[in-house]
């Protein structure tokens, strides 16, 4: 594997160890700290992250440099600051931050020690999802590896920036996954979101400058300051810089996580990396982005996967992570399914998540059970138009609503079935 | 000021403020569930949507949350947009998806806030067919009832009980759509708040659980404005009443006082209107027994007793209001009335009015200070004597807050961002008492002494901030440094305040407050200086230049007078039992004038039956020398008649005529007025009896009210002529003014589609301010401003190290505070007299808690349980005051501590 | 009661946090660990440590699925149950745990050996269906594979 194609699984040797902090090293491993540290300005590392068009892996696509740039900087900035790194990836269909951080944990650890450097962070936590075990026996010991070898700590590699990076394991529940919610969950409290404004970079974990960053984004930014702002967007097949890992699950041939160019097609990741469809099944349909964002159809495979290619077909990025609907699959038994989970992690905190998102499950169950009625249609076409974006406390309601919506467009006639034969016809 | 656009018409409104405020107060109907005034703002329920407009020609607009949105100059809303309309009523559809719907059985019904905005948004048809999530709920303790398959997950009342009272008992448990708000275990809630969660919850989640016993419908009470009679504070109130029993207090907004809420003694206390101690005809001797007898029946007794006016003395009470006791001065005139306070509470409210009167520290409302900005509590458990300055001073933080959101450009009402910034801060609070407070955990500094150590204190912080104010010699390098410390924080704040009381039991401790206020004072700075004073008309009576109890005991002791009145006052909480029984030895005729039977009226010849603050109008004053009115709730059945009216029949029996142009209460206050100049200001507390409202009077019942021919119907099914009320505008009717009445004159919080205390924003000239007209009552102490500073000089000297040990006071909010111990649940919660020590103590003297010890002070003996209070100081011990039978007089005293079987 | 060992791990996070007060959900699974689940007494016991109250502590500790404040087996079984999952066959997943253990969801075995429950989505998608045996994952499942797994376990 090339590292200056694929630099985010270069490093990654599947069914094998990550490499330790040696083996990173001689790969070339925390030379992006030493440059950094030594040859750049705070502000320069942050433009170089600007210039490269690096946007954010969560699902969000917020721009990584100009995120970075929110937070107050010099001599009179509230201390202490914070980085936190958002590994509570528990997104439905979601595990391509687990494949780095088993992968490469030093990779993201070098990433923390540049985007910390960035914003002059002091402290850094890694928020690691409670069930992502392996990833953190491995981040332990990385993380230890890493303070001996004087990258983490007072005065790293003998500069004026020291960095302590803590790792924060969670107790559960995808609503951490929500930046504020999971800054809440840091403090030791109810993960219930915050509102915004404030915003973490004024207002953040103790009412303290925080930056919050998805594993993937940070895995990036080493990279970005080795090889340059120009050879990262060249990476691309699109307007975004860098590379994605896109992941697919559900009936084709090859499950799995791969590298590619920001910007490959839908076509490309399903035919090329995962091989097609199973034998015997074919294609109606695919969630691109992880649970919460709407289906595409066989029309929309050409379309780029980046941050501007899936709206196009009213769809999002999202994590990048494919779920693909089979056709002996019942998209109605699978978009239950995704309201379940939603309703059961909703928080608690507002109304319209908190009661109609257990609802729409409901009606959903009654549907797919032969229970459903004539106006259960509409029922559920009115929770995803009142389950909107700034109608809820968050967006986790308004995600929900991104599978639901798109279901009830291209699987009207199944729904429908389901309705009048008063069965599931896929049973 | 700022213009914002509501449906295409330009408004203009104060800047700061959150769109739902705005709309609010300008008028519109916008439903809400979370946001609350005193709370802030959390956008959680999602009720409040409006629809927002980037400019004039956008014409799809956006939902956005009015609670949450600023009302900034320029802002375009919609608030008829059929889309907000539509989320709107989808928001309660969804609060219906799990609610029970059991309103025909729920105590909140006809005042329920959940209803009102149901209506509000038109929403009238549910389409949920599945399951509802139920809970089991909790025994939360004798005042509050617990439902919580009612709750819509507001978070009002973990976020008032938290973030404004301070409790730590109360929480949300669960996720999604399992939410529960409750206590860890079932238990009685802690935090003397709790009651608030009545009025505080939306729906019928916390309801009232003495209310409950005797229940009835908003709709069907008869209400009248009123004051609480449990401490000096004098928060406003709206008892209600049917059937002849009062079936319980809701709170009245006082923008200047209680604000939206009371604490639980005074939600309460009430039951002793009810209770079966209730005097409820006129009672005479007879051996052993006081047996009823007709008014009729006793005349002549009572005109014999006071044929000889030079022989009567009167005994007045702090718990009395101030008609009641002027007119016992009226008929035993000056000479011989007193106020009926303990010689120590006399001693110290005169203390403290002259401190207050003299000034130039300026002297505090509450709203004052919910907004000083350093305090120093010197000596006085303000928890538990005055609980809502201490809940006044909790939030002290958002005055921090203030600067804080400057900081950080957040609005004010923006409150969850605002506490996260703020986090566990401290506002500048100082506590120096005794023993630990429940405010202690508001405060940034406490410490720990005995009494003189306290006044040593404060001496010593009056000196560091001005050398003017003696210095305290000997003083410990920390107790000096702490002296100035607090120096330093009052001396740079912008409205410091200082707060002490009687509690204590201590007048060079007011003297101490006082110099602090006045160094202050000196400095340029605005100081305030408030005490809280024993009783809810202990400032008046002290206003009364009364004499003092012991020279009106010494009259009759040495034959000089032979007749006692005694009105609404148990001798036995105001001096030594001894003391008292020998009064009684030695009076010829003792006439009580009482509610409820007490250990005096047990010595009594004749008990004449008072009408409580329930069933009489009348004045009290606070501790802020603020008068007030409260207004009979109902009439009293039987021979209960006011106490002032009393008094005019027996000057009448006994051909005194000073009463005789009594008609009406205006009467007595305008007497009052006259003989004494310094309540002239109470003629402006309340309108007189003739005011009407477009040619009406205001009625006590709702427009709703309902059987009041039915209620008689068992007696005569002709409807009786409803009471007449001549001391006041007020009518036992449902007819009357129907529309809004002046401040003075509110008795319920309603308006059209608002059933629920929510209406209060339509009282309010603006949402959170004070009320349309200007809140009730009249000051009768303006301190003089620019008076010269005359500071006190007496200062105790240290105490010695291995002196006796010394015994202070500990009041207990429930307990020592006599009516509302007629109430089951407040007596349940009061201690029985007991000896607290800190553990060392208790170790060395070989005792242990639950054990007796013998502890001798002041002449008496007494063997009591030792309860240990590891924040006494050494050689400090406590005990309860207040308890029945336990007044716990004349503390601090110095006292000797014996184990179990020791003795000297 | 606080054992040693368990004050010991806490107080071993304190430094990491700006307030005492966030260490409170590890301070749950330090004592989970050790114990299985958290009791009320254990509850009790952190809340005093951390000088909160048993309120504040319950109100986090109900609110993530991760804390058990019930009893469980020796072992917790994991179920993913989201969407990928879900396609891939969890249905048959879990019929055939509940009938090899004889439990239903929320349930512990009469052995006390295994505890059933459900988890979203466990990010092992590319191995549909997936669960996760106390800290290990499992994927790839097939009711044979499930046999051996739970034989493995004692």
């Amino acid at each position: 594997m090339d590292h200056l194609k694929n630099p985010l699984t270069a490093n990654i040797r599947p069914g094998k160890p990550p490499f330790s902090l040696k083996e990173y090293e001689q790969a070339g491993g925390y030379q992006a700290v030493r440059k950094a540290l030594h040859s750049l300005t705070p502000g320069e590392v942050t433009a170089m992250v600007k210039a490269s068009n690096l946007r954010g892996r969560g699902g969000a696509g917020f721009p990584t440099g100009q995120k970075w740039s929110f937070i107050p900087m010099g001599a009179d900035a509230i201390r202490p600051k914070y980085l936190v790194v958002n590994a509570d990836e528990m997104e439905p269909a979601a595990f391509k931050d687990r494949m780095l951080l088993e992968g490469n944990p030093h990779q993201l650890i070098e990433g923390i020690i540049v985007a910390g450097y960035a914003i002059q962070a002091d402290i850094a936590y890694i928020f690691l999802r409670r069930e992502y075990t392996l990833p953190a026996k491995r981040l332990k010991t990385a993380i230890a590896e890493a303070y001996a070898g004087h990258y983490l700590g007072q005065n790293i590699l003998e500069s004026d920036f020291s960095l302590q990076l803590y790792l924060h394991e969670s107790a559960g529940r995808y609503i951490c996954g929500e930046e504020t919610a999971l800054l809440n969950s840091l403090e030791g409290r109810r993960a219930a979101p915050r509102a915004k404004p404030p915003f973490p970079p004024v207002v953040g974990l103790w009412g303290k400058p925080t930056t919050p960053n998805n594993v993937e984004t940070i895995s990036n930014v080493p990279h970005i300051v080795n090889h340059g702002a120009a050879w990262f967007k060249g990476l691309s097949h699109s307007p975004d810089g860098g590379t994605k890992i896109y992941g697919v699950s559900g009936r084709v041939k090859r499950p799995g996580a791969w590298e590619l160019p920001m910007g490959t097609t839908l076509r490309e990741i399903l035919e090329e990396q995962a091989g097609g469809m199973r034998e015997g099944f074919k294609l109606r349909g695919v969630i691109p982005g992880g649970g919460s964002t709407d289906f595409l159809m066989e029309e929309h495979l050409d379309l780029k996967m980046d941050f501007d290619g899936p709206k196009q077909g009213g769809s999002r990025l999202g994590t990048g992570t494919i779920v693909v609907l089979d056709d002996q699959t019942c998209p109605v038994g699978l978009v239950h399914n995704l309201m379940q989970f939603f309703a059961r992690e909703s928080c608690g905190w507002c109304t319209p998540c908190r009661e109609g998102l257990s609802w729409t499950a409901r009606i959903l169950a009654a549907i797919e059970s032969g229970q459903g009625q004539s106006e259960d249609f509409a029922r559920l076409q009115k929770h995803t138009r009142l389950l909107g974006p700034g109608h809820t406390f968050c967006a986790l309601a308004p995600g929900a609503m991104e599978p639901l919506q798109s279901a009830l467009k291209y699987f009207e006639e199944d729904f429908n079935r389901h309705i009048r034969e008063k069965r599931c016809p896929w049973r | 000021m700022a213009t914002i656009y509501i449906d295409g018409r330009p408004y203009e409104i104060e800047e700061g403020q959150n769109l739902l405020q705005a709309c609010l107060g300008l008028g519109f109907e916008v439903p809400y569930f979370c946001w609350h005034p005193a709370l802030n703002s959390v956008g959680a329920c999602r009720q409040c949507a409006v629809k927002r407009f980037k400019d004039e020609k956008d014409e799809r607009g956006e939902i956005v949350m009015a609670c949450m949105t600023p009302a900034d100059e320029g802002t375009r809303i919609s608030i008829d947009d059929p889309e907000a309309k539509e989320f709107r009523a989808a928001v309660i559809e969804w609060l219906m998806v799990n609610h029970p719907h059991d309103c025909p059985v729920c105590d909140e019904g006809g005042e329920c806030h959940l209803q009102d905005m149901t209506v509000m948004t038109g929403h009238n048809y549910r389409e949920y067919r599945f399951e509802k999530r139920t809970h089991r709920n909790q025994d939360l303790g004798p005042f509050i009832n617990h439902e919580m398959n009612r709750c819509i997950q507001c978070y009002r009342c973990v976020r008032f009980y938290h973030n404004y009272a301070g409790g730590r008992d109360l929480n949300v448990f669960g996720c999604h759509d399992h939410v529960y708000f409750g206590r860890q275990q079932p238990g009685t809630l802690e935090n003397e708040f709790s009651g608030n969660l009545v009025e505080i919850c939306p729906t019928g989640v916390f309801t009232d659980k003495t209310e409950k016993r005797h229940f009835t419908r908003k709709w069907d009470l008869q209400t009248a404005p009123s004051v609480c009679m449990h401490c000096s504070l004098g928060c406003n109130t709206l008892p209600g009443e049917r059937y002849g029993r009062l079936r319980r207090i809701r709170n009245r907004y006082h923008h200047e006082i209680n604000g939206y809420f009371l604490c639980d003694r005074g939600r309460y206390g009430y039951e002793f209107v009810n209770c079966e101690r209730r005097i409820r005809e006129p009672l005479r001797r007879n051996g052993h027994t006081l047996q009823p007898v007709s008014w009729e029946m006793l005349r002549p007794q009572v005109a014999a007793c006071l044929a000889d006016s030079s022989r009567i003395v009167g005994i007045g009470s702090p718990r009395a209001s101030l008609e009641a006791n002027f007119a016992l001065r009226t008929l035993v005139g000056p000479d011989r009335f007193c106020g009926g306070m303990s010689a120590g509470d006399d001693r110290l409210v005169t203390a403290a009015l002259r401190i207050l009167q003299q000034g130039p520290a300026r002297l505090p409302s509450l709203n004052d200070v919910r907004r000083a900005d350093a305090v120093l509590v010197l000596g006085e458990d303000v928890a538990d004597t005055a609980p809502l300055l201490a809940l006044a001073l909790r939030q002290l933080i958002h005055r921090k807050a203030a600067r804080v959101a400057q900081r950080v450009k957040l609005p004010r009402w923006n409150d969850a961002g605002i506490r996260e910034v703020v986090q566990n801060e401290k506002e500048m609070l100082f506590i120096a008492t005794p023993h630990s407070t429940r405010l202690d955990d508001a405060a940034l500094k406490t410490w720990r002494a005995a009494p003189d150590d306290l006044i040593r204190l404060g001496f010593a912080v009056a000196a560091a901030l001005n050398p003017q104010a003696p210095a305290v010699t000997n003083l410990p390098a920390e107790i000096g440094s702490l002296a100035d410390e607090i120096a330093r924080t009052l001396g740079g704040a912008e409205r410091p305040l200082v707060v002490s009381g009687t509690g204590c039991g201590s007048e060079a401790l007011l003297q101490a407050a006082a110099n602090v206020a006045w160094a202050l004072c000196a400095q340029g700075s605005p100081a305030q200086i408030c005490f809280a004073l024993p009783e809810c008309n202990s400032m008046g009576t002290a206003l009364m230049e009364a004499q003092s109890l012991k020279e009106v005991v010494d009259a009759v002791q040495s034959g000089r007078a032979d007749t006692v009145i005694i009105l609404e006052n148990d001798l036995y909480r105001r001096a030594d039992a001894a003391a008292v029984n020998a009064l009684f030895e030695a009076a010829q005729h003792v006439i009580v004038i009482d509610h409820l039977t007490t250990a005096t009226g047990d010595r009594a010849e004749l008990i004449l039956p008072a009408a409580t603050f329930a069933e009489a109008s009348g004045t009290v004053v606070n501790n802020e020398g603020r008068a007030q009115r409260f207004y009979r709730v109902f009439a009293p059945a039987g021979e209960v008649r006011e106490s002032w009216r009393w008094m005019q029949k027996m000057m009448t029996a006994a051909g005194n005529t000073a009463a005789a142009g009594w008609q009406k209460l205006d009467d007595v206050v305008a007497a009052l007025a006259e003989a004494l100049p310094l309540f002239d200001p109470i003629l402006l507390a309340a309108p007189p009896a003739e005011f009407r409202q477009m040619g009406s009077k205001i009625p006590r019942q709702s427009h709703r009210y309902s059987g009041r021919t039915a209620m008689l119907a068992d007696i005569s099914v002709h409807e009786p002529k409803p009471p007449e009320d001549v001391d006041s505008p007020l009518a036992f009717s449902m007819e009357g003014y129907d529309g809004q009445p002046p401040a003075d004159l509110i008795q319920r919080f309603w308006a059209p589609g608002w059933n629920s205390v929510q209406a209060l924003n339509k009282f309010q000239a603006e949402i959170g301010g004070p009320l349309r007209g200007g809140d009730p009552g009249r000051r009768l102490i303006e301190p003089a401003l620019d008076a010269e500073i005359t500071y006190f000089k007496k200062i105790p000297s240290a105490r010695p190290a291995d002196g006796e040990w010394i015994l202070v006071a500990v009041h207990h909010i429930f307990g020592a505070e006599e009516l509302s111990m007629a109430t089951a649940g407040v007596a349940e919660r009061a201690p029985r007299p007991y000896v607290a020590l800190n553990a060392d103590d208790a170790a060395e003297l070989g005792t242990a808690a639950g054990e007796e010890v013998e502890v001798r002070w002041n002449s008496r003996r007494h063997r009591l349980p030792v309860r240990l209070m590891p924040s006494l100081p050494r050689r400090v011990a406590g005990m309860p005051v207040g308890l029945p039978g336990w007044p716990g007089l004349n503390l601090p005293a110095g006292a000797r501590i014996f184990r179990g079987d020791d003795h000297d | 009661m606080l054992t040693t060992e368990e004050k010991k791990e806490i107080e071993a996070e304190f430094p990491h946090y700006e307030q005492k007060r966030a260490v409170c959900v590890e301070a749950l699974k330090i004592v989970q660990r050790h114990r299985g689940w958290v009791s009320d007494e254990a509850l009790l016991a952190v809340a005093e440590f951390l000088e909160m109250t048993p309120a504040e502590l319950d109100a986090v500790a109900t609110f993530y699925n991760l804390i058990f404040r019930k009893p469980v087996g020796k072992h917790v079984i994991l179920v993913c149950d989201s969407v990928s999952c879900w396609i891939m066959g969890y249905e048959r997943v879990l019929g055939h745990l509940k009938a090899r253990l004889g439990i239903d969801l929320g349930e512990t075995t009469g052995d006390g050996l295994f505890t059933l429950l459900p988890i979203v989505c466990l990010g092992a998608c590319d191995q549909a269906p997936a669960m996760m045996i106390d800290e290990e994952l499992y994927g790839n499942l097939n009711p044979a594979k499930i046999d051996e797994i739970l034989a493995s376990y004692s």
